[in-house]
């Protein structure tokens, strides 16, 4: 007989896996209660160092073309679908779900992120336009990613939940910080990996584990975050507030759906910012 | 020698009220406690406003909402397009006396009101009119569903054309508004008031009350408002993102701004002077998305600001209803004192003033136009929003240094650059974090074209198809 | 200070291809922005006393025009006396600056003026079209010349303009100039069409005016009058941007005249409004302001009526000439 060899589950900040800085780890138990994993309990300073990774990978990542954006999205599919077996088992020893439904999971996990590759090369064909301006002007209105986001996946949704809140964030040239579901973080952490090998630039997803309660204030209060989703969070009254102090944009509980294989363009430009271009026309 | 004689436009256009009360349900009420409301270009009462109370707020929410309930959603878009169609074409009718009234409480100059402000209120009615009938269109699938009952707080630098960038989209696309113009500009929502009524607008669809911040506070806090619009200071905007955390309200921000005029050393300089003019000295530069940051090129900054100098010599400050008038009053004595403080501060900071020489009138707020010379991006000057018709001005060597320069601010309305290379505009319009770019041109605006900010400038945007999706269920 | 020299101005030899880089070099113009320009110059309202100083100032800077194939010495004579009591019931009302005709009326329009104060001034060089042969229009010139032309307005080549030879417009101009030298060693006034119409674009135009400053024109003139699009607001506003610069960087005043199409008392108020908003008041004198008109006298005359009496007045009230 042979010892398995048990994995080390880290915090994913700008395309690498560290530790907390705090040293903190939490255990994770599965549906029945048994200790399964140990996992990084994320602090303030993580969310701090995942907002500056964050913030350096945004411009770069916003400025690749839609076509390159959409074929990362799309390789991140392609990488999910070979690393199904894992994912599922990660799903049902944390859920208790069959077989059949934790491989329903990520089908529709594997089925979104097609889904939102897609648009990106069609967003702007959608909700930007030409606008016939009553004088002599070239007018026109584009969407451009908001900057980055801060996010809390879903509580009770071990992977679509969280593909459901990344995907529309970066389909547009966001980065994001998100923090996982505390209690069913392990299929977050194994997400990372398949992003670290999907060619997506590092920093453009950093991924928290820990307790959203401790780390949210400091998200929502953050300078230097542009958006931030509170779907994951309990005290999200409270962090609407704080994130009104420098006006970012937020995407309530409960105002996207985020156990579908497919998301909603509307949340997609909830997280964008509508530019508009005057030019004059004339010889 | 070729002094131009005084041409004021005739006050005798419009009547105001000695009083008003709120507007509710279709009939002006009496007036309650009131306060006066004044001409800023010769602090001269124009007529006594009614202070709203929480109980008038609740009484117009409760008009807006049966209304909604009983009359206008149920209306076919269709008929609701045609009440703004003929809102749109008696706007037009009376189009000099909303100028001249606009002109006395506001203090901007005739000739804005006249050329700009009423044209585009008649403009906004006329463009969301259209589109009434049209939701299916809209880009949110079929059927989209008005929200119910707007709050809308609007402010003092464009009192009509607010109300109307407001309005409108509001009732395209099924809501009812309640409505607080601004405490020192209430006269020109209560005319229009009056339009509702000759447009026999049913009873209830548009309500106007008046007031103060407080009033605003009540209407956006109140329960029963399902969309909260507001233009206004970021500050204000902040308060009121907080007063609607937890509740279900969507809200629009339109917000502060310091937006950067960039001229390039291949600019078409008698234009861009032109640019730098209209976007700082525009309505006094009470204008959020107000060019107040030149940012010019080091190799040329002599020559424009030589240009510059010599063009601001050319206006013309003084009496607001003398149609010759290119800088009208400030509007208030408070905001006269905010404009004159943070001009000290720059001085205090090492930033040079110089102004035209100009003829202050004794009566009323004036304030020269000024620019802010040998400005550091540190400077208070260069940080905060004035509001007035003050330019700071600061060099740039690159146009990386531009952009970073550019960008280098909490706020994110609008941005202006002059070059005449398309591929330079075309990698700055993507690299300024501004909602608007205005690129050889400044402060354009029309109906079809979205206009709202990045960062704290706020969310949401009015115009086009985006600001009607701001009212419907499933926009943002 | 002393005029630069070309060479020196250009920062060159004269060739060309320096000629190209110079005019090149300039600042674009931005047609829309120049257009918004001059229509909310347009919205100022005179009123009473300005009305009447620009009034009076509109006939002062008037170049009095007849340039028809059908003149004849008796309508030139009929003209000049036109010009020499403008308004019969008002003999305060000014004269205009010039009377401008084509070469051979010279001596009908010189005798009939005489001593009065109001120049002759002669179109030449194969006005309108300039299409002859240089020495032709190096003749046409002299002979307006000697036979007393004050003032000379040459045409531009605008076929060698468009074509990018920028030097041959140059040497046409430099030579006219020399052809409007008196024997006395003075010289006739240069006023250069360019012929704004046929130019077609504001860059364009913004050239051919710092050409012809370049080349020694005492004006810069829009157009002959005899094509379809002749002078306009925008147009002379750019013009005068363009003398602005020129005097602010070279210390040399240069004239702007406006020609073809300025029909109305409110038109002519509406362009010193834009000489004195553009270049400054100090151009606002006949020395460096003029209109090319034929028709704008007589509604000028009407308007000066309905200021002084109150009354409008009507066509039968000035002398139709």
């Amino acid at each position: 007989m042979r010892l398995d060899i048990r994995k080390t589950y880290k915090l994913f900040i700008g395309g690498k896996f560290p530790r907390s800085e705090s040293g903190r780890v939490y255990p994770v138990a599965d549906s029945k209660g048994e200790f399964l994993a140990n996992v990084a309990m994320a602090s303030r300073k993580d969310a701090r160092d995942a907002v500056v990774a964050a913030r350096a990978a945004q411009s770069g990542w916003a400025g690749a073309t839609a076509y390159n954006r959409g074929q990362v999205l799309y390789r991140i599919a392609e990488m999910l679908e070979g690393r199904r077996e894992q994912f599922v088992a990660e799903i049902r020893a944390l859920t208790g779900k069959s077989d059949r439904q934790a491989n329903q999971e990520v089908d529709a996990a594997i089925d979104s992120w097609v889904w939102h590759a897609g648009w990106t090369d069609k967003i702007d064909a959608v909700a930007g336009n030409m606008n016939p301006v009553a004088g002599p002007f070239f007018n026109i209105s584009t969407l451009q990613a908001t900057g980055v986001v801060a996010a809390f996946a879903p509580q009770d949704s071990a992977l679509l939940g969280l593909v459901n809140t990344i995907a529309p964030a970066i389909v547009s040239g966001n980065a994001i910080v998100v923090v996982s579901s505390g209690s069913l973080p392990l299929p977050a952490i194994t997400l990372t990996e398949v992003l670290a090998t999907s060619d997506l630039p590092g920093g453009v997803v950093n991924v928290l584990t820990g307790k959203e309660a401790e780390i949210a204030p400091w998200l929502a209060s953050h300078q230097d975050v542009n958006a931030i989703d509170l779907e994951g969070t309990s005290n999200f009254v409270e962090l609407e507030i704080q994130a009104a102090q420098n006006l970012k944009r937020v995407i309530r509980k409960g105002d996207f759906a985020r156990l579908g294989s497919k998301g909603s363009l509307n949340h997609i430009t909830n997280l964008m910012e509508v530019k508009t271009v005057w030019h004059p026309k004339g010889h | 020698m070729f002094e131009y004689a005084p041409a004021p436009e005739s006050q005798a256009l419009v009547n105001f009220k000695d009083s008003y009360g709120h507007f509710i349900d279709g009939k002006f009420l009496k007036p309650g406690k009131t306060y006066q409301t004044i001409n800023p270009a010769n602090e001269k009462v124009l007529a006594d406003i009614t202070y709203g109370t929480e109980k008038d707020v609740d009484l117009a929410v409760k008009a807006a909402r049966h209304a909604y309930e009983k009359v206008w959603s149920k209306l076919p878009g269709a008929e609701r397009g045609k009440y703004l169609y003929r809102i749109a074409r008696i706007i037009q009718e009376r189009a000099r006396e909303l100028a001249v009234a606009e002109t006395l409480n506001n203090g901007k100059p005739i000739k804005e009101t006249r050329d700009v402000d009423i044209p585009l209120v008649a403009a906004w009615f006329f463009y969301y009119a259209g589109w009434a009938d049209k939701l299916d269109y809209a880009g949110l699938g079929p059927n989209p569903q008005a929200l119910g009952v707007a709050a809308q707080v609007i402010p003092w630098n464009f009192p009509l054309m607010m109300l109307a960038w407001k309005i409108a989209p509001a009732l395209a696309a099924g809501n009812t508004v309640v409505l607080k113009p601004a405490e020192t500009t209430p006269l020109t929502a209560l005319l229009f008031a009056e339009i509702c009524q000759q447009a026999e607008l049913p009873d209830g669809v548009v309500n106007i009350v008046t007031g103060f911040g407080d009033t605003g506070a009540a209407l956006v806090g109140h329960k029963d408002v399902n969309k909260v619009a507001f233009t206004g200071s970021t500050e204000v905007g902040r308060i009121i993102a907080r007063q609607v955390a937890g509740t279900n309200k969507k809200v629009t921000l339109e917000l502060g701004g310091k937006a950067a005029n960039i001229v390039f050393d291949d600019a078409p300089l008698d234009q861009a002077v032109e640019g730098i003019i209209n976007g700082i000295f525009f309505n006094q530069g009470h204008v959020c998305c107000a060019g107040s940051r030149l940012l010019v090129q080091e190799s040329i900054q002599d020559e424009l600001l030589k240009k510059l100098q010599r063009r601001m010599e050319s206006l013309r400050l003084g009496d607001p209803m003398d149609k010759n008038t290119d800088i009208g009053a400030i509007n208030s004595k408070a905001q006269l004192k905010k404009i004159e403080a943070l001009v000290k501060q720059g001085e205090k900071e090492g930033a040079e003033r110089w102004s035209p020489a100009c003829v202050i009138p004794k009566n009323g707020f004036y304030f020269a136009p000024t620019l802010m010379l040998g400005v550091s991006p540190a400077n208070t000057v260069a940080r905060e929003e004035i509001f007035g018709p003050v330019l700071s001005v600061m060099t740039f060597r690159t146009p990386q240094e531009a952009v970073t320069k550019a960008n280098n601010t909490e706020f994110g309305l609008s941005a202006g650059i002059w070059t005449e290379k398309g591929s330079r505009i075309l990698k700055l319009a993507d690299q300024l974090n501004a909602g608007v770019v205005w690129a050889n041109t400044f402060n354009q605006f029309d109906p079809t074209s979205p206009f709202g900010g990045f960062k704290e400038s706020g969310y949401g945007r009015e115009g086009g198809k985006q600001g009607l999706a701001a009212y419907l269920k499933g926009g943002y | 200070m002393q005029p630069l020299s070309p060479e020196a101005i250009v920062g060159s030899r004269i060739t060309n291809q320096s000629l190209k880089r110079w005019l090149h070099s300039l600042p674009g113009v931005d047609k829309v922005g120049l257009e918004a320009r001059a229509a909310s110059l347009g919205t100022r309202s005179i009123k009473t006393s300005s009305k009447a100083w620009a009034l009076d100032a509109a006939i002062k800077m008037m170049d009095l025009t007849t340039l028809e194939g059908m003149d004849t010495p008796e309508r030139v004579k009929s003209l000049c006396l036109k010009a020499l009591t403008p308004d019969p019931t008002d003999l305060d009302c000014p004269r205009p600056a010039a009377i401008c005709v084509y070469g051979d009326m010279v001596k009908h329009a010189k005798k009939a003026l005489g001593n009065s104060g109001i120049y002759v001034a002669a179109v030449a060089t194969a006005f309108p079209s300039g299409r002859a042969s240089v020495p032709v229009k190096l003749l046409d010139t002299k002979d307006a010349v000697k036979a007393g032309a004050d003032e000379i307005d040459m045409v531009i080549d605008r076929g060698a303009f468009l074509s990018g030879n920028y030097l041959e417009v140059y040497k046409q101009i430099q030579a006219v100039k020399e052809a409007c030298k008196r024997s006395d060693g003075s010289y006739a006034h240069l006023k250069v069409i360019l012929e704004t119409g046929e130019l077609q674009t504001y860059d364009n135009i913004r050239r051919a005016s710092y050409l012809a400053m370049l080349a020694g024109g005492d004006f810069i003139k829009t157009s002959t009058g005899k094509v379809t699009v002749n002078a306009t607001i925008p147009i002379t506003m750019l013009m005068l941007q363009a003398v602005r610069d020129w005097y602010d960087e070279h210390g040399v005043l240069i004239g702007v005249k406006p020609a073809g199409g300025i029909r109305t008392a409110k038109d002519a108020i509406k362009y010193l409004v834009v000489v004195k908003e553009t270049a400054g008041e100090q151009w606002l004198t006949p020395d460096l302001f003029r209109f090319g008109a034929s028709s704008l006298l007589n509604d000028v005359l009407m308007q000066r009526q309905k200021l002084k009496t109150g009354n409008y007045s009507g066509p039968d009230y000035v002398s139709v000439d």
